[in-house]
């Protein structure tokens, strides 16, 4: 007659699945942090080319803008040559001002002098049209730039 | 009296519910990762105002063609080569010694015939408006490659083997330098100034020219 009775069978206890939840929170909080919805929907094609020798953007003084070949669906509508997208739409190289000045403004006050125009541009895109945003920058006074590039080297691919 | 015990809510589902929202924003994040190369444009300039004159040596032409196939200094050239090229042309150190561009710390060959002193050599590329994008890019990254690759070579032998020009140059930009950072980028300036960043972009020629 033992008070202890030794339990049945060499079963394996249940999991203790409490903390599953916590768990699972705790993923659920980093992911919400670190996400940034995407605000302005890309309409080209945009493959960066790479390039090793990179610094990091600072994304708080810096203005964005795309390049390249109209995505599939507005094919149809915008053709197939080089095209400029500035926030959410197209822009054409003479309106091209205008909207980096609009989203210049966008930016902290104290930031707008310092401001860094980040090209994402297509690696499939001609030269020339780089070279038409490159001179209105020039026109505008935002003389800093950064060709946004994938890591990797464009030698192991050849 | 007996008290009725309130019914506890059922937390079962819990997780099912912090699933479902960890999936939706697991789909939806994209770790923003953008990095690349920085570069300032010239400024604005009058066209009357003639260019400064440079001697024909001193200058490193890098044309790329509509093909995207390089022609550097008139021969034709793989991109692998062509960050060999630009190193040994910026650190030739050509000036004869006693001369005042003598550059007393290139390890070049001191061909008379290339370039007299980082500081007077220039890269230029030109580029055809049909370039691809991703050539221009490649020929920028390894143009910067070779410039990185002197400036760290410099920092080693000056600041010591742990001073390294790039790996500096980030950890400050991120914050992260341990240290002095004031120094440190009093070094780095120290660098920039042995070989300074010239690289000229010639306007693309347009076609039928």
């Amino acid at each position: 007659m033992s008070k202890f009775k030794k339990k049945k069978g060499g079963e394996l206890p249940p999991v203790n699945t409490a903390s599953l939840p916590d768990i699972v929170f705790m993923l659920l909080f980093f992911f919400m942090v670190v996400t940034v919805l995407r605000n302005n929907e890309l309409m080209i094609k945009n493959e960066l080319p790479k390039a090793n020798e990179v610094e990091k953007l600072k994304k708080d003084r810096s203005v964005f803008i795309y390049a390249g070949k109209p995505s599939k669906q507005y094919q149809a509508k915008f053709g197939t040559e080089g095209k400029i997208q500035i926030g959410d739409k197209f822009t054409d190289i003479s309106s091209l001002q205008f909207a980096l000045t609009e989203a210049r403004e966008k930016l902290r006050p104290e930031l707008q002098d310092r401001v860094v125009v980040a090209l994402k541009v297509d690696k499939e895109t001609n030269t020339g049209l780089v070279t038409d945003i490159k001179e209105e920058l020039r026109e505008l006074n935002m003389v800093k730039i950064i060709y946004i590039a994938a890591p990797g080297s464009e030698l192991d691919t050849k | 009296m007996a008290r009725r015990a309130t019914p506890e809510v059922n937390a079962g589902s819990m997780a099912d519910i912090a699933f479902l929202l960890l999936i939706f924003f697991l789909v939806t994040t994209t770790i923003e990762k953008d990095k690349g190369i920085a570069r300032q444009l010239p400024p604005k300039q009058d066209e009357n105002i003639p260019p400064p004159p440079l001697k024909e040596k001193n200058i490193f032409i890098v044309n790329v063609n509509q093909n995207d196939q390089l022609l550097v200094e008139e021969e034709l050239m793989e991109l692998k080569d062509l960050q060999d090229a630009a190193i040994a042309f910026l650190d030739n150190g050509g000036a004869p010694s006693g001369s005042p561009e003598y550059c007393s710390y290139c390890q070049g060959r001191r061909d008379p015939s290339s370039s007299d002193n980082p500081n007077k050599a220039v890269i230029s590329v030109q580029n055809d408006r049909l370039t691809s994008y991703q050539m221009y890019i490649a020929v920028q990254n390894e143009l910067v490659g070779a410039y990185n690759f002197l400036r760290n070579r410099e920092s080693r032998r000056l600041f010591g083997p742990d001073f390294v020009y790039t790996d500096v140059k980030n950890a400050i930009n991120e914050g992260k330098y341990q240290g002095n950072v004031e120094a440190a980028e009093e070094k780095l300036k120290q660098i920039q100034e042995l070989f300074p960043l010239k690289l000229s972009e010639a306007e693309p020629k347009k076609r039928g020219e």
